[in-house]
């Protein structure tokens, strides 16, 4: 029989029971769309996570201070008030120190911000200009800190877009308005562009102020909560980690590298541990994934097995009236393929289209993993077409009588 | 002398199960020439319907020799089973067996599509058997748009369609209304009269009657095999 015949009598016989074809049709969509969605939302976020990070700077260096100890109870990483103002200056004044670049020393705390009716408890960070350079961040609007501004401990701040919206809300430009942190007014002079995030650490959440201007007037510490450094180039960024590590390991006055009161942490040793994170729920969502894929296909199983068996006694009558083995295989082989495919193309384009909803209505990346895509229609169509064919090529294997009769 | 259709000779059918061995049919011989009209008679479990699966292809006996216009069935292949079933072969079953939510020319269509014949002659072909079975206008009605004895006439015409030496009745009136029954079987004698091969299983005297030979069989052996008289009498004219 030619190919064009057996499909045109395929879907003759499949729309011949519309309520089983739809059934069938539906196991393979929903198999294959839950698979899709699934998978490629967990790649989306482990993306977003990393875009997040490596937007901040791939010659990023950064200090932070160790543990807190109180007797022998450890506290939290970066907790310990060991790095200091005068640490900062060494190493961008240290004659040992040749691969960094510039050095931002920043504090940052948690602060309460009103302007006018609106209020909104977020992280303040003092820096100075070079933040801007290290950190790459670039202004929408009005204009960054200046020297003049950290010399005479200036109130005025730029505010990240998120906070910004939340103050002032959206849309309207904030430059030149005045908000209270804690209390204090600040003059607002420049927004920052959005640049995303993820979570606690959202940098489109922050509001910027002279380092001098947070550390005496708001909160009051001699010390810094990090130190961000960019070095030449990222082929020297393990040479200016010892660098600047032994630098301050002797003005620490401490000799053993396991004694060390700070880390410097690479951009690289972050996106290690949050790729750690995100691992762990991609791995979540690839389980849950697979056993949608299960699911699915002992659905597809059941359904082709069902409808086959259901169909015995017909298989026995196209015997009676001379129908050839191989002619009965073809023909529910060919309409099997015809369910499959025809699911599975339905359950890729509303996996996708799901996705891609989900992903324009969080603003997160659409990230489509093929790989995905690939696995969940050949195991879907796979399954189908196995369990569409093996039943009937056993029906058809018996006498015509015996398929006749089957109940 | 007649052309021979159908030879068997010591056939036998034994089913078994674990201690059970059941003969359904025991060492049956029997000859079927070519134009005759035979009722198969007997009561439940006497054979008659294994004995027409295994001549109509749609089983095989345990022993003895099954001649089908001179072929021996038992020594042909799967394939060459189909083609005898499709060709030679015109099976009209009790439950008319129609593929459901199908028209009534698509069903008759089948054999001829297994058949390999090319699409216009199909539709020529079917519509030409509906006709004669006086179902010309009920072309694209399903099976369950028919009543019970339109369905067996469809059946009927399905099984006429091939053109095939042999047409093989089980029990064809046994779901029917008698009034339509009646019509079934002058559509058989009109076939006979034309120069089909009828074999024909039932359970009904007056439906036997029909029939030239008829054959009792019980407990899986033939234990009569004498004339039907009736439709002598009925076409008041002699046959032999």
């Amino acid at each position: 029989m030619k190919i064009t015949k057996l499909i045109k009598s395929g879907i003759k016989n499949l729309a011949i029971n519309k309520m089983r074809t739809g059934l069938a049709v539906l196991g393979i969509v929903i198999g294959i769309g839950s698979v899709i969605a699934l998978v490629s939302l967990g790649e989306s976020s482990k993306k977003a996570v990393q875009s997040s990070i490596q937007s901040i700077g791939s010659n990023l260096l950064t200090v932070l201070p160790g543990f807190t100890f109180s007797g022998n109870v450890r506290g939290a990483m970066g907790g310990a008030q060991t790095l200091t103002n005068e640490d900062a200056e060494a190493i961008k004044t240290s004659s040992r120190i040749t691969t960094v670049k510039s050095v931002s020393p920043e504090y940052s705390g948690r602060a309460q911000i009103i302007a006018g009716r609106n209020n909104t408890n977020t992280q303040v960070v003092g820096v100075e200009p070079v933040y801007a350079q290290v950190r790459k961040i670039s202004l929408e609007k009005g204009s960054f800190l200046t020297s003049q501004h950290l010399t005479s401990m200036a109130k005025v701040a730029v505010l990240g877009p998120g906070v910004a919206e939340d103050l002032f809300g959206e849309g309207v430009d904030p430059v030149g308005q005045t908000i209270r942190i804690n209390g204090k007014n600040f003059l607002v002079i420049g927004l920052t562009k959005s640049k995303g995030g993820m979570g606690m650490d959202n940098q489109d959440d922050r509001i910027i102020v002279p380092l001098t201007t947070a550390q005496k007037q708001l909160f009051g510490v001699k010390y810094l909560s990090s130190i961000a450094l960019e070095a030449k180039s990222e082929a020297v960024m393990t040479q200016a980690q010892n660098e600047v590590g032994y630098l301050l390991l002797s003005r620490h006055k401490l000799t053993a590298v396991e004694d060390a009161d700070f880390r410097i942490m690479s951009q690289e040793d972050i996106l290690q541990a949050a790729s750690a994170v995100t691992g762990t729920f991609t791995t979540l969502l690839t389980g849950i994934a697979a056993i949608s894929l299960l699911v699915g296909g002992i659905g597809i199983m059941n359904i082709m097995l069902m409808s086959v068996t259901e169909r015995t006694r017909e298989i026995g009558l196209r015997k009676a009236l001379g129908a050839k083995k191989k002619t009965i295989v073809y023909q529910f082989l060919t309409e099997s393929i015809i369910l499959t495919f025809t699911g599975g193309l339905i359950g890729i384009v509303l996996g996708i289209g799901g996705y891609y909803l989900y992903a324009r209505a969080n603003n997160a990346v659409f990230s489509l993993s093929f790989s995905s895509v690939f696995l969940a229609f050949f195991v879907s169509a796979g399954i189908g077409v196995l369990f569409g064919w093996y039943p009937a090529r056993k029906a058809a294997s018996l006498q015509p009588i015996e398929a006749l009769r089957y109940e | 002398m007649a052309k021979s259709v159908i030879n068997i000779s010591r056939l036998s059918k034994i089913y078994k199960s674990d201690s059970l061995e059941l003969k359904a049919l025991d060492d049956i011989s029997l000859n079927i020439n070519q134009g005759e009209f035979v009722a198969i008679m007997g009561p439940s479990g006497s054979g008659k319907s294994t004995l027409m699966h295994i001549l109509g292809a749609l089983d095989l006996p345990t022993g003895g020799t099954y001649l089908l216009n001179g072929q021996n069935v038992g020594l042909l292949s799967d394939d060459q089973l189909a083609d005898i079933r499709n060709k030679e072969i015109g099976f009209v079953f009790q439950a008319y067996n129609l593929l459901a939510r199908t028209s009534a020319i698509e069903n008759v269509i089948l054999p001829l599509d297994y058949a390999g014949v090319p699409e216009p002659e199909q539709y020529e072909r079917a519509l030409a058997m509906l006709k004669k079975v006086g179902l010309a206008d009920r072309l694209s009605h399903p099976p369950n748009k028919l009543s019970g004895g339109q369905q067996q006439r469809v059946a009927i015409a399905r099984a006429l369609v091939m053109n095939p030496s042999i047409i093989l009745a089980d029990e064809p009136t046994g779901n029917i209304a008698s009034a339509q029954a009646e019509e079934i079987m002058a559509i058989f004698e009109q076939l006979n009269d034309d120069g089909h091969t009828i074999v024909m299983i039932t359970h009904e005297p007056d439906i036997a009657e029909h029939a030239q030979r008829i054959i009792h069989l019980l407990d899986g052996k033939i234990v009569k095999d004498g004339n039907g008289h009736k439709r002598r009498i009925i076409n008041g004219k002699a046959k032999e």
